[in-house]
């Protein structure tokens, strides 16, 4: 059985809504986090995430001007400065299947659908820690691997196609993050 | 912060697209314990969540007058695309917030509404007393609950709003298939 050392875990917090950050303040407290940024919108949010690199971030949808979903495109920026791999957990109150799709579409990690308790946050949690999906380029998509299981049984179109893969080396995440702060 | 030592990310190149994998660099704040280990952080938590509910009667009027003001304003100024956003907002807050609070039917109406604002095709030519039975409920819910039998009486009341709101939205958006479709389509969340 595993648990997780949250108090090692920098989280940042994105909710226009003072009541919903309270809660999550102190859930996350409660599991053991020290470090908890808050941000009432996704601007704020994006300057925050520049400046403290947190581990995992965790956003509200709904928000006014730059919501959490523009948030998560700006984050999942293959070349941008800072991090683009940090897991981004989507909790909303959007509790419609299409909204998954565009959310996991813009490069979300797990979805988290209001309302919200102790246990689903602390599973997303524990997923995104314990579980990291590798991430997939394409020409429209940057974000972790949308697939995930794999099936032997599939029949159908292969969206993904290619001939033996080769390999690049790219600089260290940790490095690349360092050098934006 | 939990770091991970420098390791270069590998990543796979292929016709139509990257692989790129890295050692995870969030294993090292992962911990392994016995089975028999007593610590309950989920357990810990609701008990945290349970020690603010004091303050959530509080908090729901907060929401629930927020709703109110932001209907007002658009009665006064009309379905500026100012004022339906925050009437938007100000709704599906309510929503993923009110059961949390102790005020599930509250969220349920709340989701009716956000329905409303988010499918119809024009909102100044919904009638406005679904807008006003919709945000009333709320109120009432919000400030009688101790007169009102809430599982019977709030619990009724939503499922009538939400039934007029989905027969209108099915009327209006009987042309627009995709409108539709989203109507239709049941919640992720158990027990909707």
């Amino acid at each position: 059985m595993f648990r997780i050392d949250f108090n090692k875990l920098r989280f940042l917090v994105c909710d226009d809504n003072p009541h919903m950050r309270r809660i999550l303040r102190t859930l996350l407290h409660s599991f053991g986090a020290r470090e908890v940024y808050e941000a009432e919108d996704g601007a704020t949010a994006l300057e925050m995430y520049s400046h403290y690199v947190p581990d995992i971030v965790i956003t509200d949808w709904a928000m006014p001007i730059f919501d959490g979903l523009e948030l998560a495109q700006m984050i999942r920026q293959p070349e941008s400065k800072g991090n683009p791999y940090a897991p981004i957990i989507m909790l909303t109150g959007h509790s419609e299947k299409r909204r998954v799709t565009v959310a996991r579409d813009a490069g979300v990690t797990e979805f988290l659908a209001k309302p919200i308790s102790a246990k689903g946050l602390y599973q997303r949690i524990l997923n995104v820690v314990a579980n990291p999906r590798p991430f997939i380029k394409t020409k429209t998509y940057f974000g972790p691997d949308r697939r995930r299981n794999t099936s032997s049984a599939y029949m159908g179109p292969e969206r993904r196609v290619g001939e033996k893969h080769e390999v690049l080396q790219q600089p260290s995440l940790l490095d690349k993050a360092r050098s934006s702060i | 912060m939990a770091r991970n030592s420098p390791r270069d990310i590998e990543v796979k190149a292929f016709a139509t697209h990257h692989v790129i994998t890295q050692p995870n660099p969030l294993r090292k704040v992962l911990r392994r314990v016995e089975e028999k280990d007593m610590d309950d952080p989920v357990g810990r938590a609701e008990q945290a969540l349970a020690g603010l509910s004091s303050e959530f009667k509080d908090w729901m009027a907060v929401e629930a007058g927020r709703l109110a003001a932001a209907y007002a304003a658009v009665q006064k100024d009309g379905f500026t695309k100012e004022a339906r956003d925050e009437l938007f907002r100000a709704a599906h807050d309510i929503k993923g917030d009110a059961a949390t609070f102790g005020y599930p039917s509250a969220a349920v109406i709340a989701e009716s509404l956000c329905r409303v604002i988010e499918h119809a095709p024009d909102l100044a030519k919904v009638p406005g007393e679904l807008f006003s039975h919709h945000i009333n409920a709320i109120q009432a819910i919000v400030h009688e609950n101790t007169r009102l039998d809430s599982l019977s009486v709030s619990g009724e009341l939503s499922r009538r709003l939400r039934r007029v709101a989905d027969d209108y939205l099915a009327h209006v958006n009987r042309d627009r298939p995709e409108h539709l479709e989203a109507i239709l389509a049941p919640s992720i969340v158990p027990g909707d």
